[in-house]
């Protein structure tokens, strides 16, 4: 397995797409550090950019390099291995770039600009990580869709269509859910809500070590206790974990049973 | 000449006041040993100095006109058992001592010093710890609270006390004062032509400054930071509050300031920062708002209701969650030439007034007050595009509800 992600994590260098996307953090990164001075208002804007961008690039390249290495894929299944190495090898050598890349492109500048001095880090450190299970979550997916999809148009049509569902339409949903049963008790089902979309998931978790926590603990004892302790980090941090585990395990089951 | 003659005749009177009054020093090796016995012992206009130690008195009654000047921070220890000194007369000025442990009692409000329909009293330099009450004036006139710092303890609203309290006082000046850790910093009630300026009252329980049923009240250049909320002025007429900061009243139900029921004061000058809500405001008419700054707020201002006739002029809103929050679809409030951080309209005209009016109630906020739980997608790419939606056109927020002369820089 570890010759199979190895291979595909140096494929994607050679293909200079994660330098691509680490440029484009770095650059990001110095930018918005030039723009505002201050590393924990850099922070927040970042998040805004991560929980759109980190699955939107996920999704999209996890699907690409599926369909791309097809034929070497075939090839490999020709050879005495293992169907699930070669599958999460491949998996973990995408996901092992683009987080590689994020963590870097982003981390640099920061790093620069006095990260290690100020007490943002704590603050950065938690979007790097929510990246991070962002990427695998997002990739894992994506690997799910084009395994089950011979057909490109459809593995890409269900992706884009996995993003946009996550990233807006979700929330719409959940919004509006919210408001058409408002007459009852509802911070549990919306705690709930959140837990079961990853993008609300990591935006949650952020907003939670933020100051602005104290704004959504404001609406009731539930908020409260769930914002305002450490147990709203516990749950959701292991709630991320859940959504990185379910589709690996679905692609190695998957993997196994496929007919090429 | 006949009013001159007076005039002479008082200051003679005067000067004769002064040079018989005599002083009177109390200490562990004084003839007398307890503030209670000099009190007995003095005279009108007497002065007593009352030396460094330990003096365990309570219930200390000052009935005709003393000053009682402590030398180098005298300790007195109410030892828990009730009030420590009680003003009945007039002309009393007590200065620098220092009282501690005032007994915590359920029925009675036992205070530090209690002033009891008497006027022209001083209370200055005067330290104040583990108490229940501190400084009460009741039915009491033309005094001052000058210098004095207070520094409580309080843990729980029901068995804890006030910094200063006004009951039924008149023109009284309050003036820089500590007061920290007790339930409300200072609290007036049925209080008229009061003057609050330049005190600092943080990390109280309930309210840093809290009026109820007073009228013509004015404060200037108070700094109230960390309260459970930064002044709640309730039920009053005629309010001025000027250039005061208000930080920090941060926490799940946590205001920088509460107005209910306030009708014609003048709020100007002051700095609402990071506050999760800068000014509640319910059932407050004919307000005039200007040159205020809010920075950093959850909600800069957020109306609830049966608010008519107020006015928001030149104010500075800058990176607030939610500007203004409104809980109607009627609005006779007025906004013109504030400065708010999120407008995004140009100035083609170059007069330095935006020349497309802003909307400072969001959607998001509308939704937000008509189902709370809605702020769980606080910060959520969707709400950013139906909030724009509704910038572009407006359904749900009050359609008048703008100000239509944003300013294009900060004040």
């Amino acid at each position: 397995m570890f010759k199979i992600l190895k291979y595909s994590f140096y494929d994607l260098i050679r293909s200079r797409w994660s330098y691509v996307y680490f440029l484009f953090y770095l650059l990001l990164g110095f930018v918005l550090l030039f723009l505002n001075n201050d590393l924990s208002k850099a922070v927040i804007t970042l998040m805004n950019i991560i929980i759109i961008l980190v699955p939107l690039i996920g999704t999209i390249f996890g699907v690409m390099y599926f369909y791309n290495s097809r034929e070497f894929t075939e090839l490999l299944l020709a050879q005495p291995i293992k169907r699930t190495s070669i599958f999460l090898g491949q998996y973990f050598g995408v996901a092992c770039s683009l987080s590689l890349s994020l963590i870097l492109g982003l981390g640099i500048p920061f790093a620069l600009y006095g990260l290690f001095e100020s007490n943002a880090i704590f603050d950065f450190s938690l979007l790097l990580v929510t990246g991070t299970f962002l990427t695998l979550i997002f990739t894992a997916m994506a690997f799910n869709i084009a395994i089950s999809n011979e057909n490109k148009i459809m593995g890409f049509g269900y992706s884009v269509l996995l993003w946009l569902f996550m990233a807006v339409i979700y929330d719409g949903l959940f919004l509006m859910s919210l408001i058409l049963f408002e007459e009852y008790p509802l911070d549990n089902f919306s705690l709930l809500a959140t837990m079961f979309n990853p993008i609300d998931l990591s935006r949650t978790l952020i907003l939670l070590k933020l100051d602005i926590s104290a704004l959504l603990g404001y609406t009731g004892a539930v908020f409260k206790k769930f914002f305002g302790t450490q147990l709203g980090l516990f749950i959701s941090i292991s709630m991320l974990c859940l959504w990185t585990l379910a589709p690996i395990f679905r692609l190695a089951w998957k993997a196994k049973r496929k007919d090429f | 000449m006949i009013k001159l003659g007076n005039l002479i005749l008082v200051l003679i009177v005067l000067q004769m006041h002064l040079a018989y009054s005599k002083t009177i020093s109390i200490c562990h090796d004084c003839d007398v040993k307890s503030i209670q016995k000099g009190i007995s012992m003095a005279v009108d206009f007497d002065t007593l100095l009352i030396k460094k130690g330990t003096y365990k008195e309570f219930n200390i009654v000052i009935d005709k006109p003393l000053t009682l000047l402590g030398q180098n921070y005298p300790i007195v220890d109410g030892e828990d058992q009730g009030e420590i000194i009680r003003i009945i007369s007039d002309h009393v000025t007590i200065d620098g001592l220092f009282l501690i442990n005032v007994g915590t009692s359920y029925t009675s409000d036992h205070a530090a010093i209690r002033v009891v329909k008497s006027s022209f009293f001083l209370i200055q330099n005067v330290v104040l710890e583990k108490l229940f009450f501190g400084i009460y004036l009741e039915k009491s006139d033309h005094g001052k609270v000058y210098h004095n710092k207070i520094i409580g303890d309080a843990i729980d609203e029901y068995n804890s006390g006030n910094g200063i309290q006004l009951w039924y006082s008149k023109n009284i000046e309050i003036d820089r004062n500590i007061v920290q850790g007790v339930r409300d910093g200072i609290y007036l009630e049925f209080s008229d032509n009061i003057t609050i300026n330049n005190n600092i009252s943080s990390n109280n329980l309930r309210y840093g400054l809290h009026f109820m049923f007073s009228n013509d009240d004015i404060y200037t250049n108070n700094t109230f930071k960390n309260n459970g909320a930064g002044v709640a002025v309730m039920f009053s007429k005629r309010i001025k509050m000027y250039q005061n900061q208000f930080l920090e009243n941060w926490g799940t139900a946590a205001y920088g300031m509460l107005l209910k029921e306030i009708n014609d004061a003048e709020i100007s000058g002051n700095t609402f920062k990071e506050n999760t809500i800068g000014i509640n405001i319910e059932g407050s008419n004919r307000i005039r708002y200007t040159n205020n700054h809010f920075v950093n707020n959850g909600w800069a201002i957020k109306v609830l209701g049966a608010c008519y006739s107020n006015t928001f002029e030149h104010n500075n809103f800058l990176y607030n969650s939610f500007d203004i929050s409104y809980n109607s679809k009627l609005n006779d409030n007025v906004f013109n030439e504030n400065y708010w951080s999120d407008y995004t309209g140009y100035d083609l005209d170059d007069n330095g007034i935006g020349d497309v009016p802003y909307r400072p109630v969001k959607l998001f906020s509308y939704i937000v007050n008509r189902t709370p739980e809605t702020i769980i997608l606080l910060r959520s790419l969707f709400m950013d595009i139906i909030d724009f939606s509704e910038k572009v056109s407006p359904v749900f927020t009050p359609d008048n509800l703008m100000d239509a002369r944003p300013l294009m820089k900060k004040i």
